[in-house]
This record gives C-alpha cells, structure tokens and sequence, in this order.
C-alpha cells in the first residue's frame, strides 16, 4: 500500500495556494504509506526558474560546505552561468543557467557520491525517510506556489525503506513517476535497460518504471504512448502518476487493485488514491469525480 | 497444563419482559467535528426507529458499519471505504458517492448510494438490499451469498466473480468476466456485457425471472423495463472438479 496526491492547476489564480492544496491532500493519504515520503513541485518560484536547470540533489548534506560547492560548480561552468546551491529541508538544489546535461556532469564530478533525484527547468523533487507530514513541513511545502505538485506516502515493498528508494521517480527533464503497487518483473526490464546502456540509482522496482517510461520519450513516445507501451511490458500492479513539465497522466493496470480517483474541475484536474484527499479541494461539491478505468491512460496538459 | 473453564453463564434471573423501545427520535452527527469511531458507537447503542443523519463524511472510512437497529442513516456528501458495512438491519443512504467494499457482508437491511461505488461493492453479502444509483467499479458482489444488488449504471470486471446466491440487477453494461465461477446468484443485465467469465452464460428470461426483476427494480425505485434485460447464470460445470475442465479455472 502506498499512496498518491497529485494535482494540477489549470487556473493561474491557484498557483500560490499550490503547497497548501497539496499539503491538504497529502495529510489524509499519510495512513497510506507512513514509512517515507516524496514531493516533485512544478514551476515553484525559489526552487526554479526559467531559463535555468535546476537539480535536486538527495539529502541536506553533501560532504562539503554549500560555498564550496557552489565555488567548485561555478569553477566549471560558464562565467554568466550563475551556479547557485540551496539547501531545501532535506534536499540539495543546485541551479545554473546551463543545459542539465551539463550542470548533471559538473555535479557528479563535483560530487561523486550525490543521487540526483530531480531535474529539470521547471521541477524541484524532494524525498526523505520518515513521517510524510514532516518530510513536507521540513521542505515548506505548505507555502509553496507552483503550477503542479505530485506527493507519494511510501509503504515499502520491493525494496528497502530508503530516501532513494521513496518516489517520486525523476529521471529525465521534468519527468516524475510515482507508484502504488509492485511491478513483478522489473528485475528482466531491468536487465534489458542496463544493456542499452541505462544507469540505474536504486533497486526499486518503480524506479524501473520511470526508467523504461523516459527511454520510451526518448524514442519519440508521447506520454500517453509510453504509458500504454509500459502496459504491454510490466507485469504486477499499478497505479501511476506521471508528470512532466506541462502534463499529468494517470493510468492503472488492467487488474486494477490499487485504488485511483480523479476530480477535474475548470480550476485544477487533482488525482489521489482516495477520495478523503480530495475532500478539502475548492469546489469538490461540484466537480466531476470519477474512478480511472482500468488499463486506460489519462492524460491533462496544461 | 492448561486448564479450560467455560465462559460464565449468566445468572440473572430478572430477565426483561418489556418489548424493546421504539424511538422516532432524530440525531445529526458532524463528522468535521467528532470522530468516525464515536458515530458508530451511538449507532450501535441506537434503538429502533431513530433517524440519524451524519453530515461532512469527508471520504471517511469505516462510516455506518455494523448496524444492528433499525434505523435510518442519511450521510451527506461522500463516503470512503468500507461504509455500511457487516449492516445487518435498517436504511442507510448515502447522498454522494462511496468508496471500496461498500456494505461488505451485509445480512439484511437497506444500503443506498446515489452516486458511484467504488470496487468489491456488496462484496460477500449474505443478504438485503443495496442500490447503487451510479455506476460499481470492478469485482461488484464478488462471492455475494444471498444479498440483492441493483446498480443504475455500469459495473466492473470481475463483477459476481463466484457469486453463490442472491441477485445482481445491471441497468448499464458490464464489464470484463461477468460471474465468473458463478454458483447460483442470478445476473440481470440491460446492457452489453464486455465477456462473460468462466462458467457464466446466458440463460432464458422466464415469467419468473421477469417477476423477481420487476420487483428488485421497483424495491429500487427503478422504472426500467424487466423485459429490456438479458439474465446469466452458471452453467454448472464447475461445480466439482474434473480434470478435463482444469484450464478453465
């Protein structure tokens, strides 16, 4: 059992109250998954910018003082690139001005012993062991704006209870994965993945999902396309949320086991395991809730 | 060594005579305020004839279960899992939607959502009514013992999977393995069944049939038409186990 908050805003009005919303969804799937947790936060204005890539790094210590952290970035990078470090509750945020393919290798010979675990122009992904409430209030989630949040109450199963091993999944540009089940034959998807030359951070089972979900775009996939691919590849069960910079899909597999609902107002499209989280969202009295069916994918661009 | 005593038998003598007490006494319940744990509580300790109505259910879990009165309960807005039940006498309605296994192992009584249920809605039930205005999610009365299910809308895969007794009434379509490893529960569909599951067939609608259906639509306050429906049921090769039939399972 794991559980799911995700919410997209479609009303431009709402972003400020972005951290509050999903604060308030994120609280009643804690019983969920109440061994760890994580957040991926979309165009949140302190944690990203535009025209910049932002990494998120996991865990507040780095083995090195922030300054020289930065200093040594800054050293590698382009005069105007403007390399900046935060440190973000229990995250480490790194930002310039420069491809994240770039800032990704600058990084990881900076510090070779960090785990990306966001990246990105418009994401920032938090994760940590412990109380979800905690790991949320530790980040500041309930002051954050943003244009999409995605939040994940973990109850481990597949692999240890371990900041990495929490979702989100984020393992291409802005892309975010999160999972409640357990794929059954990761393990040969991961083998197939390793020789095409993939490299993997955790033993995770979703963390293959998210893999397999970035190479199928990679090939042209639309996000719908890779999602009904990943339906035809992994076994086991599922409900997922992905997110990328201007989209949320949600899909679960054809079994449908895992519990999903949705609601989809003019405002916002707000996706949770159960309804309790959706409750407390503005306008539910009204809005268009619905169960996700089984094996189809559903897919809201901003 | 253990040594087993018997319960204490009771040694009251001054047993009650009087008939148990019938309220028409009214109660409301707002769950924003007061826990889901105390509502049951004062619904078990409930006495025939009151009305109850719970207001701001939130999607909580657990809501109603356990009835043993007959009352009537009236939630208003949406329930979460699990609501109404083990129910085992009186009327609950839910004016929302509600969440996974509603009114699971009902007995007897009333249970009435006018929005959708979620999946392994009356699951197990051995008897009573449960109308559920909107559309089931998958495995709708899996193993059903005896309950009666009337579903407005459109129910999931898997719906009556080894349904042993009692009536499941679809108004809408159904979907993937309706009844499969059915036993003697009898389906009622209106509209298009996506596949039937092992051991499930089509079986001609009889005057008796007709009459059974009249009477769950009307006890569900439904006007459709009997003669609109198709009916399913077990083919009866299942029942004991043959190598022959051993992929079929």
């Amino acid at each position: 059992m794991c559980g799911i908050a995700a919410l997209q805003l479609r009303n431009p009005l709402l972003h400020p109250q972005m951290g509050s919303l999903l604060s308030s969804m994120m609280c009643q799937i804690v019983d969920r998954g109440p061994d760890s947790a994580g957040l991926a936060v979309y165009n949140t204005p302190g944690l990203v910018s535009e025209g910049t890539s932002t990494l998120s790094l996991l865990g507040k210590e780095q083995g090195l003082p922030v300054a020289e952290i930065q200093l040594a970035i800054a050293g590698m990078l382009p005069s105007d690139a403007e390399a900046a470090v935060r440190v973000v509750g229990d995250t480490t945020l790194v930002s310039a001005a420069v491809g994240t393919d770039l800032l990704v290798k600058v990084v990881s010979e900076t510090l070779p012993a960090a785990t990306i675990i966001g990246r990105g122009e418009h994401v920032a992904v938090m994760k940590s062991v412990g109380h979800p409430m905690d790991i949320a209030a530790e980040h500041g989630l309930e002051a954050m704006a943003g244009s999409q949040g995605l939040s994940h109450t973990r109850m481990a199963t597949e692999s240890a209870v371990t900041a990495g091993g929490s979702h989100p999944f984020s393992v291409a540009d802005d892309l975010c994965l999160v999972h409640n089940g357990s794929f059954s034959n990761h393990a040969t998807i991961r083998r197939g993945l390793l020789r095409e030359g993939v490299v993997f951070d955790s033993e995770n089972d979703t963390e293959v999902g998210a893999r397999y979900v970035a190479s199928r775009l990679q090939q042209g996939d639309t996000l719908e396309e890779a999602l009904v691919n990943l339906g035809k590849v992994f076994d086991g069960f599922y409900t997922l949320v992905v997110t990328t910079a201007d989209s949320m899909a949600v899909v679960r597999d054809p079994i449908a086991c895992k519990p999903a609902i949705i609601v989809e107002t003019d405002d916002y499209v707000a996706m949770a395991s159960e309804y309790r989280a959706l409750a407390a969202l503005p306008g539910i009295e009204n809005a268009r809730i619905f169960e996700p069916e089984p094996g189809k994918v559903y897919t809201w661009s901003l | 060594m253990v040594t087993l005593t018997a319960p204490e038998t009771s040694t009251d003598t001054n047993v009650e005579t009087t008939l148990p007490a019938v309220s028409t006494d009214s109660f409301s319940v707002d769950l924003a305020g007061s826990p889901v744990r105390d509502l049951n509580q004062e619904l078990h300790n409930a006495i025939d004839g009151q009305a109850w109505t719970v207001t701001s259910p939130g999607g909580k879990h657990s809501l109603a279960v356990g009835i043993n009165a007959d009352v009537t309960v009236t939630v208003e807005g949406h329930a979460g899992s699990y609501a109404a039940g083990m129910h085992q006498k009186g009327d609950v309605t839910i004016n929302g939607n509600a969440g996974v296994g509603l009114a699971e192992n009902i007995m007897s009584g009333t249970v009435h959502v006018k929005g959708d249920a979620s999946q392994s809605a009356a699951a197990t039930g051995h008897g009573g009514l449960v109308v559920i205005d909107g559309n089931a999610g998958a495995r709708c009365g899996i193993s059903m013992k005896g309950v009666d299910i009337v579903v407005g809308g459109n129910i999931g895969h898997m719906s009556a999977f080894m349904a042993q007794a009692g009536r499941l009434v679809v108004c809408g379509d159904a979907g993937e393995a309706l009844g499969d490893s059915i036993y003697e529960a009898r389906i009622y569909v209106k509209g298009t069944v996506a596949s039937l599951g092992a051991d499930c067939i089509e079986k001609p609608m009889k005057a008796e049939h007709l009459a059974e259906l009249g009477e769950l639509l009307a006890a569900a306050g439904r006007t459709d038409n009997p003669s609109d429906f198709k009916r399913y049921g077990s083919a009866r090769n299942l029942y004991h186990f043959h190598v022959d039939n051993s992929t079929s399972y």
